[in-house]
Formats: C-alpha cells, structure tokens, sequence
C-alpha cells in the first residue's frame, strides 16, 4: 500500500523533476512496512506527547533498573550454579579453600573471584535490585501525592501495587540465592515465619522445603521462582502498566492551555525517545559506577551458610526492612490454646500487619472515590497541598513505615549512635502509633497553610517588599497581583464538597434515604468526607476575585494623583523581564504554546 | 713428634700467658654478663624487657604503688573488689586471679581506668605507658595464679610453611565464624548487646589485645580458655582477622562493613539521590530550535 517516495516529484517547476538517489534507510523501512504495516500502526504512536516534568521520570528509573537487572541477571545464570549439593571449595578466594559448602555459595564465590567481571556484575544486579524498588515507590509516592490514582487510573495503581509486592519478593528470593551466612539467616527467618501461621504453619515450612529446614530443594525452587516466574509476572505486569498509560495518555500539572482533554508537550520521537533513552543509560552509568565503587554483600566474607551460626548485622535488604522492624519491637505476646502456641510476637508484625498494609495500600483509589463520590475523569494533577487530608495520610503512611525501618536497623543504630538497644525498642513501640499520627496533624495544617497562602496571591497579590508609609504614619507593605497565568494555574482546580448522608436522589431526582447497613455506611461515609474535606480551603469564588481586582484597580487610582507613584517595581527587574510572567514551577507551566510544543486531544 | 710437642707446647704456653693477665678473669666475666644479658632482652616476653633494669619484687612494689592511687578504690586496696551497700552491685570487682593478660588488656587498651561507670567501659587512650601497665600486670598477677601476657610468638604464623598458614587462616575463618561474629559482626565491624552494651569493632585491634581478650573475656564477652579454644586455634583466628585487613576491598568501598543497614541507605541516599538528580536535570533541559529558552 505504500507509496514509493523516492519516485514522487519534489518540485511544481516548469522543469521535471528529478528522482533523487535511493535512501537506503527508506528504503529499509519501506521493506519493512510493506511487511509489517508499521507505518500505520507506527503513525500514530511516534507522535505521542508527553508533558515535561521531573516528577514524571520517577518511574523510569524503577523500568530502567529493571532492563539492567534482567541483562545483568541473564549474565549471572550463566555461572550460578542452584543447587544444595555438597562440594569443596577450590577456587581462588583463600580464606575459604577447602571449605564443605553447596554448590550454590561455591559457585557464587566463583562469579566473583574466577569469572571475569562477575564480581561487577553481581553487585550491580544487586545495587539495580536496591534502586527498582526503591524506584518504585517513589514513583507509588508521586503519583498518590498527586491524585494520578483517581479516575481512570485505579487499576494501573493496583497493577503497580502488585509490581511493588513482586519486586519485594523478586529481591528476597534473590538475596536467598547464593546460600552464604546472611542469606540462609533469611531463609530461616522465612521458615519461622511460615511455621508461626496456626495450624497450617508447619505443613507449609515441610512443603516449601521438601521436609525439615534447610533440607535440599529450597535453592533449585527459589531459582525458579528468581529467574522465572517473577520476572515473567513482573514483565507482564510492566507491559500492562505501560500499555495503560499509553491509553490513559499522561498526566500533567495544571497551566494555561492545559485542560482535562489534552496533553501538552513534546512527541514521543524524537524528543521523548531521546529523553527516555538517555535516561536508560544515566541510570545503566548511576547503576555501574555503585557496582564498580561500592561493595555490596560481600559474600565471601558471610562464609556459607551453617543453621548453628548468625552474624551481627544480620538484616533484610532494606524492602524488608520495615516488617522486620515491626518484628523486633514487638512485645513477645503468645497465647497457649489446647496445646496449640500462637505467636503473636511473629504473625502480627509479619503475616498479618505487611498483607493489611498492602491490601490498604491497593484499595486507596476505591476507598477515596467511595468517600469523595467523584466519578468523574481526572487528567490534571493536583497539588499535594489541595488534598490536605490525603496528603497527610501518606505523610503519616510514610512515618510509620519510616519508624518501623529504623527499627529494623536497631541494633546498628545503638553501636552507632551510642544508644542502648533496649531504649530504641521501647521508644519505637510508642513512636509507630504516635509518630503517624503528629506527622498527619502536621501534615494536614501545613497544606491547608499553604491553601491559604495561595488565596493571599490570588486576591491580594504577592508581596512585594515594599514598605509604604502612609499620610498617618502607618507602614504596610504593597502587594502586587500576579500574572493571568499563574492565577490559572493556582485556580485551575475543583471545589471539594462535603458530602451530606442522606441526600441520595434516584435516577429521577426524587430523595430516596437509605435504610439498614447502607444508612449506616452512608453515615460514616459523610464523616469521612467531613474528615476529608470541611477544613479545607477553598479557590476564591469569581466574585471575590472581581472584588479583589477592583480593589486593586481603585488603588492604583488613588496613587495616581500622588508626587511619587509607587507602582512597586522601583527596586526589581519587573522592566527587564519580557513576558511578565512569573511561571509556577520552572519553564514547565509557561503559557507559550509556541515552536516545539503539541497539543494532543484525548480521544473521548 | 718432637716438632709438633714443641708447636704444641708453644700454643699452650701463648694461652697460659694471657690467661696469666690479671684483668683477663673480669673480662671473660662481663662479656659472659653481656651476652646473657643480650640473649635474655631479645627472648624473654616485652613486659619483662620493660622491667628488665628492676627485679620482679621491685616491679612488684612499683606496681602496687600504682594500683594504690589509681585503682584501689574501685578494686580495694588489695585487689579484693568492691562492694556497693546495695546487694549484688558491685563498684570494682575482686581482681585475684585475673591475671597479667587481663591487666594488660584493660589498661593498654585505655579501658581501665575507666572515665565513668556505665553499661559498658569504652576504649580509649591508655593512662598509663609501657612500663606502668607491665608493673600494675606484674602486681596483679601476684595476687593469684592467672592468665600470663601472652608472647608474641603465641599469635604469629611466623614459623609454619605457606600451606599450613592458609590452612590456619582457613580454620581460623571457621572458628570466628561459629564463635565471634554473632556478637562482632562478619568482619569485625561489632554490634550490639543489651542495655547498651556494645560488642567492639575488632578491625585494626593489636592481635596481642584480641588474643588476650579471647583469654580473659572482659566486660559481656565470654572467656574463651586454652581449654575451650586451644592457643593454636586462637592465633588461627588472629591470622583470619589479619588476612581479611591485608586483602585489597574486592568489591570497592567497604560501606563500614555493616551489612545491609548501609547498603540500603547507599541505595536511597546515593542511588535513588543521583537519579532523581538527574531526572530533574533532563527535565529541566527541554529541547529547543534556536538558542533562545523554549519552553512547553
């Protein structure tokens, strides 16, 4: 179906055209699309736009880091050997030689002594594994702190939550791979958590390891979990994320020309393509240069695992470092019935308190369009500050996440900082409940502060530094209005309502109060909306911006008739300055549609 | 025959002659002094080379001197210990039978005497020099049979073949390993213990001073006697520690040799740090046609 180019005249002249030169890469693609039908398909997709803003790479950094962990990981299962049986170590690392260990440290020893450029290459799938978490959730963070899970986005907010949860997992199984001391500490640690859920527990310990821990098959079948089944769920689930955010198109901040139908900002080709693919090999150069410069479980000297020995130190990598915090403060509570002991001390911190969280975590969205009754769609982003209660409930998420982490780290704190160990348990126990709850109350009037700082410009204008003296001898500073486009941006967001229980309508207006369960649940959901929203601060109406403006306007003409107007911009570069504009956040919001940037409508 | 006789009896006569000299006796005598002299300072153990100008009952006296003024009070004045009003509480605890070693250990390491009571006594820099320390070691020890200072020779590999020291590193790994790095970490970095009470990092610590504190067990850690780890074993884990200081860092900085805790703040303080860095930095640099600022 394709037209040949090459062949069409390039000119309207008096004189025929010329067909120029072959181009071999034309050529090329002119193979390949009569073929593949590319172009069609292709057409559309190269054009994408995406908006420019920092806080929109977070998540490539979680999909870069995860490119190099699949090319350093390929690398590394070509020398690992998983397997439990015994062997004697021979290779190059003296201090271990002729040491009885499984197949499984040996051959680690040797991706990082024998293997040429193993050992950089186990520290940065390691350092990779570390950063695509952590990526992650950053990204979960800036995409909660800024409403992108509302309408219709719910469900890749769920798939992100699973990507977050396999990853966890993804770098447990890994950290239990090469069977030395510290890994093995974590198996254990894993088999004592199993064996703590009642009843079950140790049928599931005996299943998992093929018998009594260690046993021989823990290795192979974590291998297999490692190198296949996560990596595939984990690369399925990135796929459908990604495919979602092309459907969806990209959020982007609110801004002049900016509106829930469009997407303002560059095309994917070449611009993004150039963007996202420098990226890739910043974080690729970030990712080498730690695995080239710092060390990262240092294997050989863990020496291989034996169930009669443990280290100082002994952690989880830092994902799990928070449940493993809850472990440590908790008070050893247990309860003996009929024989049976349930350990509580082990399931509430461990089997119960991370899979509540999680379940939390992923059914935020529903939990907030249930109280807010928003159905609508949302393609512009607010401003953390504009959603004090959830922005404070994440705050407080994080203090206590934050909290039970450094619990993890209890023991390191206490050498390092000179504290006793005993003191940091006691006061993490308190500060996991009390900790959330300052860090919410905080949290919440600061944003609702900073709505009300953001009411202060747009009705009086930001403060100019100027002192005025007036005939009585009173000083005030002068206020100046701020631009067009940043009065947009600023009231370019909705009017929260506090809804009412009650005043349900059907479909044909009529009031139709609800009875039973739902009554009650419509209770508790207009309190919660009450809790979400009452105390927050309100965009001026248009009124009050009219008022506000012509308060401005009557001002000015009473200065008008003064000696020495004082327009306020005798002491800044308010001459200098060109567009006038002072934009919200960088060159990001700038109202400029012009050379480079597209408009991309939604297709509705 | 007579030929020789007469060579014989000349040489026997030469001898005769000198050793007829009158100053020839005292001679013999002082080099005989100086050579035993010699030979006993190059092997006998360093606290008794720092001595060596005074007898042992003069160290004796000296060191008791010292440990009257500087811990008697918390030890009593003849080592008893000290007991507080209260039951169980003890301010300075007896120090009969705890030997040289453990002396030397305390007090070179600057943890006697200690600056303050306190879940644990740190190190710091020793009070007292050389000779102190070798008299106060030599008075203890008076008090009753223990633990001697142990020779440089107890915790050297100076004297085995190449083959037997990578095998004594080898089982030295193993023993610390099973025995000492539940309190002090996998590479000596330390940890902690109850109540504030910290295992010390043992990376960079004289071998004289572990090997005297695998002897004595000071403070929260556990005697290990010749009985439970031979001397043998004991220098092996001494070797272990030395071999992992003497390697090059295979993997690039050791991050303070603490675990996991230091990787995970590397990975958000520096990796997580740098990216975002640069995600601001490619963000901020929008794409433009002319060299005028463009922005979208």
């Amino acid at each position: 179906m394709s037209i040949d180019t090459s062949k069409v005249a390039d000119t309207n002249a008096t004189t025929p055209a010329k067909a120029s030169k072959p181009n071999p890469i034309g050529a090329a693609a002119g193979w390949a699309d009569d073929r593949l039908g590319l172009a069609t398909a292709m057409k559309k997709q190269i054009r994408k736009v995406f908006p420019d803003h920092w806080s929109f790479m977070l998540g490539e950094i979680a999909l870069w880091s995860f490119i190099v962990l699949l090319l350093t990981g390929v690398f590394l299962t070509l020398w690992f050997v998983p397997s439990m049986g015994e062997t004697t170590y021979q290779g190059s690392y003296n201090q271990l030689r002729g040491i009885e260990m499984s197949e499984a440290y040996a051959s680690s020893l040797n991706i990082s002594f024998d293997v040429r450029g193993g050992l950089l290459m186990r520290q940065m799938h390691h350092w990779a594994a570390m950063l695509f978490v952590a990526a992650m959730m950053v990204h979960l963070l800036r995409v909660f702190f800024t409403g992108a899970h509302r309408k219709p986005r719910e469900l890749n907010w769920v798939i992100g939550c699973l990507l977050l949860i396999l990853g966890t997992l993804e770098g447990f199984t890994g950290y239990s791979l090469p069977d030395d001391l510290l890994s093995g500490t974590g198996i254990r640690a894993a088999d004592g958590f199993m064996k703590a859920s009642p009843v079950i527990g140790t049928y599931m310990s005996f299943f998992v390891f093929g018998g009594e821990f260690p046993g021989e098959t823990i290795i192979p079948r974590l291998f297999t979990v490692h190198v296949l089944l996560i990596p595939g769920l984990l690369l399925a689930l990135v796929g459908a994320h990604m495919l979602l955010l092309v459907y969806h198109k990209h959020t982007q901040w609110p801004g002049p020309g900016r509106t829930e139908q469009n997407v303002v900002g560059y095309p994917l080709l070449p611009i993004y393509a150039a963007k996202a693919g420098g990226f890739f090999f910043v974080i690729f150069g970030v990712i080498a240069l730690m695995g080239a410069l710092l060390t990262i479980n240092p294997v050989w000297k863990y020496g291989p695992y034996d169930p009669s020995k443990v280290t100082a130190g002994s952690q989880p990598d830092w994902y799990m470092g928070w449940p493993d915090g809850a472990l440590r403060i908790m008070p050893g509570w247990e309860t003996h019935v009929f024989g049976v002991t349930i350990s509580w001390n082990v399931m509430l911190p461990i089997l119960i308190l991370p899979v509540v969280m999680f379940l939390l975590l992923t059914i935020l969205p529903f939990i907030e369009a249930w109280i807010t009754g928003d159905k609508r769609d949302h393609h512009i982003l607010q401003r953390p500050r504009n959603a004090p209660t959830r922005t404070a409930f994440m705050v407080s998420l994080m203090t206590m996440y934050g909290l039970f982490w450094a619990a993890g780290g209890n023991d390191i704190i206490a050498i390092k900082l000179g504290l006793s160990i005993n003191q940091i348990t006691y006061f993490m126990r308190a500060a996991v409940f009390i900790g959330p709850a300052i860090a919410f109350w905080v949290t919440r009037r600061w944003c609702i502060s900073l709505q009300r700082h953001d009411n202060d410009l747009l009705l009086h204008g930001y403060e100019s530094g100027i002192i005025m003296r007036s005939a009585e001898g009173g000083y005030s500073e002068r206020h100046l209005p701020i631009s067009e486009a940043r009065s947009y941006t600023l009231t370019a967001r909705g009017r929260d309502e506090v809804y009412v229980p009650g005043s349900g309508v059907d479909a044909n207006g009529v009031a139709s109060p609800k009875r039973g369960v739902l009554a009650v649940l419509d209770k508790v959901r207009g309190r919660l909306s009450k809790v979400m929203y009452a105390d927050n601060v309100q965009k001026p109406t248009r009124e009050e911006l009219e008022e506000a403006r012509h308060h401005a306007e009557h001002e000015h003409t009473l200065q008008a008739g003064l000696d020495h107007p004082a327009p306020g911009h005798e002491f800044d570069d308010h001459a200098l300055r060109t567009a006038g504009d002072v934009p919200l956040r960088g060159t990001a919001s700038s109202p400029s549609a012009g050379s480079g940037a597209h408009t991309d409508d939604t297709d509705q | 025959m007579r030929l020789l006789n007469r060579q014989l009896n000349g040489l026997a006569g030469r001898v005769s002659r000198h050793r007829r000299r009158p100053l020839a006796g005292l001679l013999v005598l002082l080099l005989g002094l100086l050579l035993t002299g010699t030979v006993y300072a190059a092997f006998s153990p360093s606290s008794a080379t720092a001595g060596a100008a005074e007898s042992d009952t003069e160290q004796i006296a000296k060191g008791r001197q010292l440990f009257l003024v500087g811990c008697a009070f918390c030890h009593g004045q003849n080592g008893e210990g000290v007991r507080a009003q209260r039951d169980g509480n003890i301010i300075g605890p007896p120090l009969v039978g705890v030997g040289a070693a453990a002396v030397d250990f305390q007090v070179g390491t600057g943890r006697m005497p200690m600056a303050q009571p306190g879940a644990q006594v740190k190190a710091k820099a020793p009070v007292y020099n050389a000779d102190e320390i070798a008299a106060l070691a030599a008075y203890v020890a008076s008090l009753g049979p223990g633990p001697a200072i142990p020779d440089a020779g107890d915790y050297s590999l100076e004297g085995l073949s190449d083959q037997e020291r990578e095998e004594a590193i080898v089982r030295g790994g193993q023993i610390f390993l099973t025995n000492c790095t539940a309190c002090h970490n996998f590479e000596g970095s330390g940890g902690a213990m109850p109540r504030g009470g910290y295992a010390p990092k043992i990376r960079g610590v004289e071998p004289r001073y572990i090997y005297e504190a695998m002897l004595t067990g000071p403070q929260s850690m556990d005697v290990f006697s010749n009985g439970n780890l031979s001397p043998d074993e004991k220098r092996d884990v001494i070797a272990y520690l030395q071999s992992l200081e003497n390697q090059p860092n295979y993997g690039g900085f050791g991050l303070g040799g603490l675990g996991p805790v230091s990787e995970g703040l590397a990975a958000w303080l520096l990796g997580i740090g740098a990216c975002v860095g640069f995600a601001v930095w490619i963000a901020a640099h929008t794409t433009r046609t002319s060299k005028g600022n463009v922005s979208a």
